[in-house]
């Protein structure tokens, strides 16, 4: 168990040092540059800006010198927002983001978990073809259609959430539901099938016949195995939250990383665009990690592989 | 004389499929929306970038039967062309992830050994990284090219494919009928694309019917935040966007490409199920 996550851990450096070098190579050799749309700027002073941030390099010692400092945890300084680290920036705009991904997960869940389970107890009654019904609809409606039916009807019509904008807690209401509510379609769906999967098993029914009770049964047997689909879809899930919280910053006009992250790379801001891609992946390789261990402590199969 | 017909694989699993009244339904009504997007130019008068800066913002009405948008633009129109724009990404993407996912997983199932432990490690690695942030990062900075969107989003869905064609491909090896023909002599070419790949069709149709929507969505996604196809071309999620924008003015401008591009996504989405269920009885649902 442990030599799997040190060498999950360690795999990770070279997936992420593969990542900064694509990510690098592939801004640089992109049209455009940092300093181009500013035509005010004299020519000399846009050759000072180039050196001061050591553009006039050649590539491939902008590329080493952005690697050294890479090394030292330092990604550098914004060539967009003068006088800011790109550290400084991701931290200020990252909590936004979190927030929104945090309540979106947890709506994914409190809903989807228990209306999968419903249906799967209640198998083709009307408790079981409503919300997969419903849940059909909302894995087929993307937020970017779902969103502003909500801003209309909450917000414009019933006027009772605020449409757009990040002020205080009832502007996460609207943004973290739309992007919560395909997941917890997907979350129905999927703990639907990993119960009804599970309740065929042997050892649901050795603890039938033992005499225990219904409740018991589920709870203390069934649940386990029937949350593993959900858990191994976690890691997709995670990655999507974040490319899904992109179009939602854009809805909504929120000012998170997602939508830091699309104008920074629409200004040609070579380093912020490496910090977030590098910090995203990061952490996307982190919560991958978190799904192994779950997905090992739910099932002793995958324990014994690993 | 007539002679007994063995039911082939196809015939049995468009007899289950048809039984599949869901599923039925929804290839119906794909049929429609394909052909409204293909053929619905030739009944309507006005050109998807014809401005007509007098009727803007006209409600659906006997000219407009869906309106026109800020220019003037018949929105009939405009639906139709992005359908077009829209359907025609979904499949060609598919295409391209299908071509890489499956030759990826056939090697790596068919070599097997020390070359699969590493291709499907890659694999794994690549599922674990944001894609979605480098199919953005590829639009913002080379452009809105369309061959670019393919390719992208092409090599965004690829991985699952070869996932799913490397497994089948492990159980195929083993199988009595593949060392028949090991044992005749056969080359290993010859094996993988007369005896191998039409065995893993199946699994490999049912999961490209359910990566269209997938990459409908994806580019959906792209041209709703602006990186997709430009104007005055236009796909589903191109007119999303302008609709979402001019929401309280003209509700109808959300609503017909909204209801062309959900319709579509759940169509396919139940025909994957039902071709599923047809093609693999073993994996079907309760």
């Amino acid at each position: 168990m442990r030599t799997f996550f040190i060498s999950r851990l360690l795999q990770a450096i070279p997936t992420l040092f593969v990542i900064a070098t694509l990510t690098f190579f592939m801004t640089r050799f992109a049209p455009g540059g940092p300093f181009d749309s500013d035509k005010a700027i004299p020519d000399e002073i846009k050759i000072k800006l180039q050196s001061h941030f050591g553009l006039n390099l050649p590539l491939f010692d902008q590329y080493l010198l952005y690697m050294k400092n890479l090394l030292a945890g330092d990604l550098g300084p914004s060539f967009k927002y003068v006088g800011w680290d790109v550290s400084e920036l991701i931290s200020l705009a990252f909590p936004v983001s979190l927030s929104l991904g945090i309540s979106a997960l947890l709506i994914a869940l409190l809903i989807g978990l228990p209306a999968g389970m419903l249906a799967a107890l209640r198998k083709n009654t009307l408790w079981d073809y409503l919300p997969m019904g419903i849940a059909m609809v909302g894995v087929c409606l993307p937020s970017f259609v779902l969103g502003p039916i909500l801003i209309m009807v909450f917000a414009t019509e019933l006027k009772w959430l605020p449409a757009l904008g990040w002020y205080s807690w009832t502007d996460l209401i609207l943004p973290s539901l739309t992007l919560g509510l395909f997941y917890a379609a997907y979350v129905a769906r999927l703990t639907r099938a990993g119960m009804l999967e599970t309740l065929k098993q042997d050892y649901i029914r050795t603890a039938r016949a033992k005499g225990a009770s219904p409740s018991r049964v589920i709870l203390r047997h069934a649940i386990r195995g029937g949350l593993l689909p959900v858990v191994t879809y976690l890691g997709p899930a995670f990655a999507g939250l974040v490319s899904g919280s992109f179009i939602i910053e854009s809805i909504f006009f929120i000012p998170g990383l997602g939508k830091f992250f699309v104008t920074a790379a629409f200004n040609r801001d070579y380093t912020v665009v490496l910090g977030t891609v590098l910090f995203y992946a990061t952490l996307i390789i982190i919560l991958n990690l978190f799904v192994d261990f779950l997905q090992a402590w739910l099932d002793p199969k995958a324990r014994e592989q690993q | 004389m007539s002679e007994a017909q063995g039911a082939s694989l196809a015939k049995d699993a468009w007899i289950r499929l048809r039984s599949n009244r869901m599923a039925l339904v929804s290839l119906i009504i794909l049929a429609i929306i394909v052909s409204f997007s293909f053929i619905g130019p030739f009944f309507c008068e006005y050109k998807y970038d014809e401005q007509n800066l007098d009727e803007q913002f006209l409600g659906p009405n006997q000219q407009h039967w869906f309106g026109t948008d800020s220019l003037g633009r018949d929105l009939f129109a405009r639906t139709s062309y992005g359908g077009r724009i829209s359907l025609a990404v979904g499949f060609l993407a598919t295409t391209v992830s299908l071509l890489i996912g499956v030759s990826y997983g056939m090697v790596a199932g068919y070599v097997g050994g020390k070359t699969d432990a590493i291709l499907m490690r890659i694999v794994d690695i690549l599922y674990s990284l944001p894609f979605t942030i480098f199919v953005i990062l590829l639009m913002v900075l080379f452009g809105r090219n369309f061959l670019l969107l393919f390719l992208a989003i092409g090599a965004v869905e690829w991985l699952t494919m070869a996932r799913i064609t490397r497994a089948q491909t492990l159980n195929l090896k083993r199988a009595e009928f593949i060392e028949a023909a090991r044992a005749l002599g056969f080359s290993h070419s010859r094996i993988l694309f007369h005896h191998i790949l039409p065995n893993l069709l199946g699994p490999i149709i049912v999961y490209a019917t359910l990566t269209v929507p997938a990459v409908m969505l994806l580019e959906a996604a792209l041209s709703f935040l602006g990186l997709g196809v430009q104007a005055p071309m236009a796909s589903w999620g191109s007119l999303i966007k302008e609709g979402a924008e001019k929401m309280d003015v003209a509700p109808w401008l959300i609503t017909f490409p909204g209801i062309f591009f959900c319709l579509s996504l759940f169509c396919l989405n139940f025909i994957g199920d039902g071709l599923r269920d047809a093609l693999d009885p073993k994996s079907s649902k309760d």
